[in-house]
């Protein structure tokens, strides 16, 4: 049994202060690489996919966990250091898990026409990042980017899912504004 | 004030304020509905702007607080000092060196920079409510694009004025999808918005609204192709700098119809007339 | 050379040394001490608790002492102090129906089970100025009688039980917390009470008494009003039961309302509910003419376009905090925006003349 009660933020206003900020700039600038490292759960969960759950999640956020990444251990910490309740699918603030397990995002919330911000936010976790498969073009990207994704993902903007990609302590972000094409 | 929390804001509030920032600039210019809380100041005086601040702010940041573009008007001195006392951050009336720039009413005329986050205190952020004052109607009308309540309106100003009788909150529209009110900057400060490098984000406090700009963004202030959009301003110079391209505060200076126009932009003005 | 105005922050340093020192007002004349305010200024600490939404009469006073007895920005500032507290949980519903009541008062029946009690009001009072007052005459002592110990139903229960009133189903959903989530339209009634219930008392007033007027009207009868203390009790999951942590002073109206039915439905009363904080009775009452008049749709009555229909022009505006900030903001520097405005008329009014000539 992990130690679930670890790995938490030792001064969460300066910490999650400065982990909303890395998430913030992956939104606004999507494709982009950066660090966060400072939460740590029991494996599988990334140190990103940590520390961003630490950062977002509380009593009024539902989580689900897919796959691999629900596991006692994991729910215990998610409950313990967010007080977040778990949920299904369709009824998740946020989701994490593999792409794989993930799938198929059409079960997830991408808003209404007139709330398009009652979404989920997916937390993708990654093997790794591997070589660039898409161009990226939209809001946040000067010209065009180019970014490893896993796959494709259903955006009907205004409606749609936001994802943070997550691989050990790297994070990255695709808004549902971005458009995507594969290279 | 060591009473309160880093940047006066409980973490469970700031949670939620970072949750819709977060949407707000994956739906750019969507009007996130936030749980506004009460500030320690009141309604109207950038409560909203306060809140994404306060969420935003680390303990490392640079913060830069103008009102009507300018460092040193009372509230900009007081928001800037609320924030010295609850998060104990460096301030600087230097637009380059600012990592947060709080402000009501300007863009400041020095090009902002990639990293920069720009954070405006916003009283009515629904552009189309002077025009329909239901939320129900408005947020219909968003949600099926539906703007020709505002092409009528421009085009009844042409009618009658010769010209869109809009000099500040001129409505853009972004990313070809939302129309927005980019806040009370005078229309002259629109095309600053057009991607910009930094992120814009807008907070209303009193109407409960997050909405963002991300860098990059296609802004693009509406017209019409036989009226463009013109960002006009007073046709004189800078009394103080000579700057002719910032924009100018006017100055009564005697009872006799004297008066002179200088920079609304004290820190551009300052920094040219020193060098 | 012109020198831009500075000095912004020596102003506003004196400008709060200046007020600091108004506040006070005459040295000579002794400090006004929060329990005075507390015991005698006794319905101005109700009105703040109620607008401010926290039942704290001492926090009250000291809000009413710093703001110079403002109400609005007393209520303000135990606004922005609540708003900072942490909540360590939530009570279970309070029961009126088990309130030790001071005042207790029918309009539709001359007598009931627990009586009619009038209490500590003004409504017979002649409007005389008691100049003893200016003489501090401390008050001849009122008679005083051993507390009635036999229960006190609410009348409107009388009324359920003949089935002559809607009735008012038990619900222990959880309503939507306004100071948690955004205002969400159109709402549900537990939300528009919550709004109704911290809502400025003057600008309920004025709406409850256009619907008197026909604005709306709903032919209310002060079915029950009672004023009078309740046990708040709260559920402590360690225990598994609810333990009762103090108590507060709550004012409850309730409306009995033009009738609803038709050939096939038995004609019924319907409600109007008011309930706050303190001695406020002003304010519920109103509150209970609001809430019914906003049922319209509910309850299958026409929408007259009277303004104390509009669930959203009321709830938009019924709050005192909200509109004197969104009010006062206009006396802010607008330097920029008018400067705008300036450019765009002397544009304008150039190129008339120009067309003229």
């Amino acid at each position: 049994m992990a130690d679930i009660l670890a790995g938490g933020f030792s001064n969460a206003p300066h910490q999650a202060a400065h982990a909303f900020r890395v998430a913030l700039d992956a939104m606004a600038r999507p494709g982009t690489r950066h660090c966060l490292e400072t939460a740590k759960a029991p494996a599988p969960l990334s140190q990103a996919a940590a520390t961003l759950l630490l950062t977002l999640a509380d009593t009024t956020t539902p989580v689900y966990l897919a796959g691999a990444c629900n596991t006692p251990d994991i729910q215990a910490w998610v409950r313990f250091h967010t007080g977040a309740p778990l949920a299904q699918a369709d009824a998740a603030a946020f989701a994490i898990g593999t792409w794989e397990a993930l799938a198929p995002l059409e079960r997830f919330a991408t808003g209404t026409a007139e709330y398009p911000d009652r979404s989920t936010t997916l937390i993708v976790e990654l093997a790794e990042f591997g070589n660039d498969t898409h161009r990226l073009t939209g809001p946040g990207i000067d010209g065009e980017a180019t970014a490893y994704l896993p796959g494709d993902r259903l955006a009907r903007f205004p409606l749609g899912v936001d994802l943070f990609l997550t691989s050990g302590a790297t994070l990255s972000a695709l808004p549902r504004s971005t458009k995507i094409e594969a290279l | 004030m060591s009473d309160y929390n880093f940047a006066y804001l409980d973490e469970d509030t700031k949670r939620m304020i970072r949750r819709a920032l977060l949407k707000a600039v994956a739906i750019p210019s969507y009007q996130v509905p936030f749980a506004s809380r009460e500030m320690p100041m009141p309604y109207g005086w950038g409560t909203g702007g306060v809140q994404v601040t306060a969420a935003c702010l680390k303990a490392d940041d640079t913060l830069k607080v103008i009102d009507q573009g300018a460092d040193d008007t009372t509230n900009a001195v007081s928001i800037r000092s609320f924030f010295q006392r609850t998060a104990d951050v460096a301030v600087t009336e230097c637009t380059q060196e600012a990592s947060i720039i709080q402000t009501r009413h300007r863009i400041p005329e020095a090009p902002l920079h990639e990293g920069q986050i720009m954070v405006f205190q916003v009283p009515i952020p629904e552009p189309l409510r002077f025009l329909e004052p239901r939320e129900t109607e408005t947020r219909r009308m968003h949600a099926l694009a539906d703007y020709g309540l505002m092409q009528v309106k421009l085009y009844e100003d042409i009618a009658k004025h010769g010209e869109i009788a809009t000099a500040y909150a001129y409505p853009v529209k972004v990313e070809g999808r939302y129309v927005m009110d980019p806040s009370p900057i005078p229309k002259f400060d629109n095309p600053k918005l057009d991607n910009s490098p930094a992120l814009m984000l807008f907070g209303a406090g009193r109407e409960q609204r997050i909405y963002a700009l991300p860098p990059y963004t296609s802004v693009q202030s509406l017209d019409f192709e036989d009226f463009p959009f013109a960002a006009t301003k007073a046709d004189h110079s800078c009394t103080i700098c000579g700057a002719v391209d910032s924009y100018l505060d006017e100055i009564i200076t005697d009872d006799a119809g004297g008066r002179m126009f200088v920079c609304s932009d004290t820190s551009y003005c300052s920094e040219r007339a020193a060098s | 050379m012109y020198v831009a105005v500075k000095g912004g922050e020596r102003a506003i340093r004196n400008a709060h040394a200046w007020l600091a020192e108004e506040r006070r007002g005459d040295p000579d004349i002794p400090e006004l001490t929060i329990p005075q305010i507390r015991a005698q200024m006794a319905l101005a600490v109700n009105r703040v608790m109620a607008e401010g939404s926290l039942h704290d009469p001492d926090l009250a006073a000291l809000a009413i002492k710093q703001a110079r007895g403002d109400l609005i920005e007393a209520i303000f500032l135990i606004r922005a102090y609540r708003t900072t507290l942490p909540r360590f949980g939530t009570s279970t519903p309070v029961d009126t129906a088990d309130m030790a009541v001071s005042r207790r008062i029918s309009a539709t029946f001359k007598d009931a089970p627990g009586g009619q009690i009038l209490g500590p009001t003004f409504d017979y009072t002649h409007r005389l100025l008691d100049f003893s007052l200016m003489a501090n005459g401390d008050p001849p002592a009122a008679p005083k009688a051993s507390a009635d110990p036999q229960p006190v139903p609410h009348i409107l229960s009388f009324l359920d039980t003949d089935g002559l009133i809607e009735p008012a189903p038990h619900s222990d959903a959880t309503p939507r917390d306004l100071t948690r989530e955004p205002l969400e339209l159109p709402a549900d009634r537990a939300l528009r009470l919550q709004a109704l219930t911290r809502a400025d008392e003057g600008f309920l007033l004025g709406l409850a008494y256009s619907t008197q007027r026909g604005y709306g009207r709903n032919h209310a009868f002060v079915g029950e009003l009672r004023i009078g203390t309740v046990c708040v009790e709260m559920e402590i999951p360690e225990l598994g039961f609810a333990v009762d942590i103090g108590e507060i002073e709550l004012t409850e109206c309730e409306t009995v309302n033009q009738f609803t039915g038709s050939k096939t439905e038995p004609a019924q009363f319907t409600r109007g509910y008011g309930l706050t904080f303190g001695q406020t009775e002003r304010k519920a009452i109103s509150m209970a003419l609001v809430d019914r008049a906003l049922r319209w749709r509910e309850l299958g009555e026409d929408d007259q376009g009277a303004p104390a229909q509009d669930e959203e022009f009321v709830l938009s505006h019924c709050d005192n905090i909200q509109a004197t900030g969104f009010l006062e903001h206009i006396k802010l520097p607008h330097y920029v925006d008018f400067q705008a405005e300036l450019e765009l008329i002397r544009r304008l009014r150039a190129a008339a003349s120009e067309d003229a000539e």
